[in-house]
């Protein structure tokens, strides 16, 4: 396990779960925990961004419909900043049209999942993003 | 009979020849002889001429007497009677009518006389024929006309056919509805501004628009699509959404190029927010249970650990009861919400009897009730949504029959202030508890339908419980329904239209070409306004208003009565006693109707591209100058007068009052002295002026404005 791997190397890599639904959170939370996340939550999307730009997670589960800012929103001004640019989006879902997973890849999600997903799948997922940023992109900050 | 010179000539010449030709017999004969024999003849006649010339002359008389008859008879044979024959043919030859000729002299002429005379007839047969066939096949076409017409009134899309140009050839009374909701005119006549025979369509469609769907359907034709259309939408300035479908028209033959195009209009302001509603409402039901799923199968998939703290896996078994109970109620509402789209389902017009057969039908088969339907008024028309209401009539009809089975009900139908009453009546109305108004419906059909009243309200009406008081030995109940009627309804009626044909004018798709000044246009082919106002006086520099405009329109030739401009105004001013006895209006009339600077902008729409005639039309345009400069609105049409017109074709006449005018060319005066009425009259008086100004020469608009101004001045001289 890589991942294991890298948590016992340094830190254990911060991820940020952005959504205004406790009962997803709850489980999200639960789970990153489980797999040795250090886990920040966010409710909205003002406190999401500030979160992003306070904490530099490596990972944001983002949702797209949230009070404040909506998900695309948020990706768009992590993107349009330096300091974030290459935090890693993912973001998570109820919108299913074709639309809208353009228009969240086009805000600069790196990946896009629809609600329901497995979270197997999705930790399948996570770790592949993690795995594909070289120990050169991990942020200096963090 | 009369002898011209020629003939004399000929009839001379037998005798002159006959003389001639005996002297120089004579003289031949004298030539031959030897001198004294010559001599001797001479002396030997010599006596002789004095005592027998007579003789001889006399012979030679005779001789030329025969000629000259023989000449005379010969000529009246062979030379009189064939130009005689030959005159007579020539006049056939114009009139078909004119006399048989008649072959006088030889049979040979009376032989040709009677074959002329045939192939008359026979032409004359086949122009008959020929006649009776043109007017066989007119017939048809006006038929197929009307029928075209009767088709396109009853259609229930609004269709518009337009010549190349844009100018609209036909419509229907659809249409005319849709404009008058598309018009942002006051009044009754709104919407007249915008459709008319002779308009441009492109003041209902922008111009850019339409030549863009035109576009797109040539290269439909050039692809050799069968049925080529063109479909767009379209926001108007009212803020109405049109779904447009245009096609072209073209004659039969494949490659016909296309003379005009059919456009189909479809009004879907509300039809697209109903839909744009509905789809919002699919797209927030997916994404909520999209949510509620994730949540519950992020928590199962927590449960899956085995290694669970208590706490924990109460935690995630909580989420999963939240968000079930949660769907649950998402799912209930979606329900509710699906009852509430039944409701929006639209009233449908429906004959009174019918329902009320339908309604007893299903009373008598639910409830097992003897239903009598004898007072039921069979002019009326209901507007409702039948499956609801007999929902409700067999739900009350039910609620009579507990406690007194079989005791049979009654249903009536009556018009009441523009509504209708439909009443279920019932002895006893004491068994009906307090509520039923809003008890469910229940039942088979009833399910979807809510509560009494929630029926009712959905009609716009109410229902109530009502005691009959007189008839003490067994006074019955009744539920009573206020009912819509068909007329009147949501659906606007198109204003009431006199006659069809006005709609269409086919003539107009050989109009064109609009480029050339309009004085060089012949008066039949152009379109006027012709209009009237009635004002507070007959000052307007000294403060009199216009307190009323009516016009009419003339297109080809043909005047349009149902194109029609009716607006009283709101002078802002008294109205002078003296006024109202000619004019008949009142204050209390204006009050409330729009201001000259409101109505004016209608107006100036309305007779937008054509010709302004009036009578005496001077006096109304110097109201409307008087306005130009407050409401910025421009009349710079061509005008034309109705009196000046008609002091060009009766110079002499005593008077060129509107009634004497009308009077001498057998216009029927009705509904003088409104605006209308006298822009009705002057608009007939100008149609039976055209032809009499065409017999003067007067052929185009040019013509008769010169002829108008040369008769201003002669007037003025006087």
């Amino acid at each position: 396990m890589e991942l294991l791997r890298a948590t016992e190397a340094g830190p254990s890599p911060k991820v940020l779960i952005a959504d205004d639904e406790p009962n997803i959170v709850v489980s999200l939370e639960f789970m990153m925990k489980r797999e040795g996340f250090q886990v920040l939550v966010a409710r909205d999307g003002p406190q999401a961004l500030e979160t992003i730009r306070r904490e530099h997670p490596r990972l944001v589960l983002l949702d797209a419909t949230m009070p404040g800012m909506t998900g695309f929103d948020v990706c768009e001004a992590v993107r349009a900043d330096a300091g974030t640019r290459h935090t890693r989006i993912l973001m998570l879902t109820a919108k299913g049209r074709e639309t809208d997973m353009a228009r969240g890849v086009g805000a600069g999600a790196d990946a896009y999942v629809t609600k329901p997903f497995s979270t197997r799948e999705l930790m399948q997922k996570v770790k592949d993003m993690m795995a594909g940023d070289g120990p050169g992109r991990e942020d200096p900050a963090a | 009979m009369k002898l011209d010179r020629a003939r004399l000539l000929a009839m001379l010449a037998p005798g002159l020849a006959l003389a001639l030709w005996l002297l120089l017999g004579a003289a031949a004969f004298h030539a031959t002889l030897a001198p004294p024999v010559a001599a001797a003849l001479g002396a030997l006649l010599a006596p002789l001429a004095e005592s027998h010339g007579m003789l001889l002359v006399g012979w030679w008389l005779t001789a030329a007497a025969a000629g000259a008859w023989l000449v005379h008879r010969l000529a009246d044979v062979y030379v009189a009677a064939p130009a005689r024959l030959a005159e007579g043919a020539r006049v056939l030859v114009e009139d078909d009518g004119a006399p048989p000729v008649i072959g006088a002299g030889s049979s040979a002429n009376g032989a040709l006389a009677e074959a002329l005379n045939a192939l008359c007839a026979q032409r004359r047969t086949l122009k008959q024929d020929m006649a009776r066939l043109v007017e066989e096949a007119s017939r048809t076409v006006a038929q197929q006309r009307d029928q075209l017409g009767a088709l396109l009134a009853e259609l229930q899309q609004s269709v518009v056919v337009c010549n190349l140009e844009g100018r609209i050839l036909l419509y229907n009374a659809r249409a005319r509805a849709l404009c008058q909701r598309l018009s942002r005119a006051p009044g009754a006549t709104a919407g007249a501004e915008l459709i008319g025979l002779g308009r441009s369509i492109h003041g209902v469609i922008d111009a850019a628009l339409i030549s863009h769907a035109r576009e797109g359907l040539d290269r439909r034709i050039a692809r050799g699509e069968p049925t080529p259309a063109a479909r767009f939408v379209t926001h108007t300035p009212s803020g109405h959404l049109l779904k447009v479908s245009l096609a072209p028209v073209r004659s039969a033959q494949p490659d016909a190029p296309a003379t005009g195009f059919v456009l189909l209009l479809d009004d879907i302001t509300e039809d697209d927010e109903a839909e744009a509603h509905q789809s919002q409402r699919w797209l927030a039901l997916t994404e909520a249970g999209r949510s509620a799923l994730a949540n519950i199968q992020a928590a199962l998939d927590m449960l899956d650990y085995p290694d669970l703290e208590p706490p924990d896996r109460e935690r995630f078994h909580q989420v999963v009861r939240d968000e079930v109970a949660t769907l649950g109620d998402r799912l209930s509402a979606l329900a509710a919400d699906a009852a509430e789209t039944r409701t929006r389902w639209p009233l449908e017009e429906m004959h009174g009897v019918d329902l009320i057969a339908a309604a007893a039908h299903a009373i008598g088969a639910e409830t097992q009730q003897a239903v009598a339907t004898q007072a039921v008024d069979a002019a009326l028309w209901l507007r409702v949504d039948s499956f609801a209401l007999i929902a409700a009539l067999v739900f009350l009809a039910r609620l009579t029959a507990t406690g007194r089975p079989g005791g049979g009900v009654e249903l009536r139908l009556s018009r009441a202030d523009g509504r209708a009453h439909l009443d279920l009546l019932f002895a006893g109305g004491a068994v009906v508890s307090t509520g039923w108004q809003n008890a469910p419906l229940g039942g088979s059909a009833g399910a979807a339908c809510g509560t009494v009243r929630e029926v009712v309200e959905r009609h716009g009406g109410e229902v109530w419980l009502e005691h009959e008081r007189q008839g003490a030995a067994a006074p019955r109940a009744l539920f009573r329904f206020l009912l819509p009627l068909a007329a009147g309804g949501a659906e606007p009626a198109p204003i009431a239209l006199e006659s069809r044909p006005e709609f269409y004018d086919f003539d107009l798709f050989a109009a064109g070409d609009g480029g050339h000044a309009q004085d060089a246009r012949t008066l039949e082919s152009l379109a006027y306004t012709v209009f009237d106002s009635e004002t507070t006086g007959l000052d307007p520099a000294g403060g009199d208003e216009i307190i009323q405009i009516g016009a009419t329109r003339i297109v080809n030739g043909k005047l349009l009565r149902s194109e029609c401009f009716d607006q009283l105004v709101d002078p802002r001013r008294s109205i002078p006693e003296a006024g109202i006895a000619i004019h008949g209006i009142r204050p209390a009339m204006v009050r409330g109707q729009p201001t000259i600077a409101e109505a004016l902008p209608a107006f100036h729409a309305f007779v937008s591209d054509t010709v302004l005639v009036g009578h005496n039309v001077a006096f109304d345009l110097r109201f409307l100058k008087l306005k130009e400069e407050a409401t910025g609105i421009r009349f710079e049409q061509p005008v034309l007068d109705t009196l000046l017109l008609a002091s060009v074709t009766h110079p002499n006449a005593e008077s060129q009052s509107l009634d004497a005018i009308a009077a001498r060319l057998g216009v029927t005066v009705s509904g003088r002295h409104t605006a209308l009425g006298d822009a009705l009259v002057c608009a007939q008086v100008f149609l039976k002026l055209l032809p009499l100004l065409r017999q003067q020469g007067i052929h185009t608009l040019g013509d008769a404005r010169a002829a108008s101004e040369a008769s201003y001045y002669a007037r003025l001289r006087y």
